[in-house]
């Protein structure tokens, strides 16, 4: 019974839309989709003119809890831009921020550097894994590593994020630049980060990206950060 | 053209001609989204919002359109929709929405919306046109739900996020990956034709006792 009345409905369409023997002006064909088209994009404008602000808002709270998160004991940060090879705390005037790369220099309730905070992706297993990680740069230490995105296989790759025992090395301030050992080979240095059997081609790409972003951040880093008055106002504090 | 009442217009799209389990329509998302409830459940309420407002839209200027640009109106209106239930996905329900990914801008593409406007909306009135879409939708959702309670249930042992079985139930990691969505799709498909089968057998028999 079901299977007629599925035959009959898709014959349908075809028995029914014979074109009617008028002739359509190609103006008319034009107009049509013309008025369409702008109704249409009027309605999107106004859409996304209620819902930028909000999906902005949402995106900006995330990174700066990320920060927060890989800058264990920092109390405030600020966001430094890549300009001319060095770090500043202002664009040149009249340029889209977007398309500075930047990091993060967070700073302790006694106004001192308490470490950066740097955002960075790299090819993974199936798709970009992005992540921001936290580096001191006085000691060279590691602070903290969060995946801001990623798209590893679930189960096996996304350990990287899901396997507590995992994140909680990078929390340990390991030395830099981070070696990944097979879980029990390592042979004690203060570098070593065990991977995740199962995921070992994730958790390297982990330790990859933070190893490339210190060899690009570290030069432009030791350069010297620039010093941010500890009661500026342009300085974003925490509640 | 076949007559048919209200009430059929509702469920025949919610039962006989399901949009993913009978017309095969759709698989796309019901394949790569259903590795979890939830996300069934987000991708059914964007794919439902589009094809109520679609319906209605071109069911209400069907006059308006030239049955030569018919197909592009149906495509400008229906990814109009997207783009409005994307926004506000991204802005009201931003986790799911990045669980979801691309899949949301691809409900555009959902062969079962443009099949509806083609074979419905755009040759019947607003009122049957929204039952239409009401009742594909409900079918689409059914659909999704299904197959992410037992793609999440036996891939990741909880439902909706909830654990059922307890810390030694060993996942099926299969049955979130790709290959698990072609196997749930086959199970169910199979579970079906068997119940149709039957169906069919117990008619003809009644019908030799009939006779």
């Amino acid at each position: 019974m079901s299977d007629e009345s599925v035959t009959e409905e898709s014959i349908e369409p075809q028995a029914d839309s014979e074109p009617v023997a008028t002739e359509v002006s190609t103006f008319r064909l034009v107009a049509t989709l013309a008025v369409a088209g702008t109704l249409a994009g009027l309605l999107i404008v106004m859409m996304n003119q209620h819902t930028k602000p909000i999906i902005d808002k949402y995106k900006a709270e995330q990174l700066r809890k990320a920060v927060y998160e890989v800058l264990p004991g920092v109390d405030r940060y600020s966001t430094l831009y890549l300009v001319n090879e060095a770090l500043s705390l202002t664009l040149p005037e009249g340029v889209k921020e977007s398309e500075y790369k930047r990091i993060y220099a967070g700073y302790g309730g006694d106004g001192q550097l308490g470490g950066v905070a740097i955002s960075r992706g790299e090819s993974g297993f199936q798709d970009v894994v992005q992540i921001i990680f936290g580096f001191d740069p006085e000691t060279g230490k590691l602070l903290g590593m969060k995946v801001l995105d990623s798209k590893e296989t679930p189960g096996l790759g996304d350990k990287i994020f899901k396997d507590q025992s995992f994140v909680e090395q990078f929390f340990a301030r390991p030395d830099t630049p981070l070696l990944g050992v097979k879980p029990g080979a390592g042979k004690g240095l203060s570098n070593e980060i065990d991977t995740i059997t199962g995921a070992t081609i994730s958790s390297k790409v982990v330790i990859d990206i933070i190893n490339h972003g210190l060899e690009i951040w570290r030069p432009v880093i030791d350069k010297g950060i620039p010093s941010v008055p500890s009661e500026s106002a342009d300085v974003e504090v925490t509640p | 053209m076949r007559k048919t009442t209200p009430s059929q217009d509702f469920v025949r799209g919610i039962w006989q001609e399901n949009p993913v389990l009978v017309q095969m329509l759709g698989l796309c998302p019901a394949l790569a989204v259903t590795n979890s409830v939830k996300n069934a459940l987000a991708m059914s309420a964007a794919t439902f919002f589009v094809i109520c407002c679609s319906s209605i839209l071109v069911s209400s200027c069907k006059r308006f359109i030239p049955s030569e640009v018919r197909i592009s109106s149906y495509i400008l209106v229906i990814a109009t929709f997207v783009t409005l239930a994307d926004m506000v996905l991204q802005a009201y329900a931003p986790v799911q929405h990045k669980e979801l990914g691309a899949f949301i801008a691809l409900i555009v593409v959902n062969c079962m919306i443009l099949g509806r406007q083609e074979a419905f909306s755009a040759k019947n009135n607003v009122y049957r046109s929204l039952l239409d879409a009401v009742g594909t939708g409900i079918g689409f959702t059914l659909a999704l739900v299904m197959m992410g309670g037992f793609r999440e249930i036996l891939g990741t042992g909880s439902f909706l996020e909830y654990s059922l079985f307890g810390p030694n139930f060993e996942p099926w990691v299969i049955m979130v990956l790709p290959a698990g969505g072609f196997l749930t799709l086959g199970f169910i498909l199979l579970a079906m034709g068997y119940v149709e089968e039957r169906k069919k057998e117990k008619e003809s028999q009644a019908a030799e006792v009939l006779s």
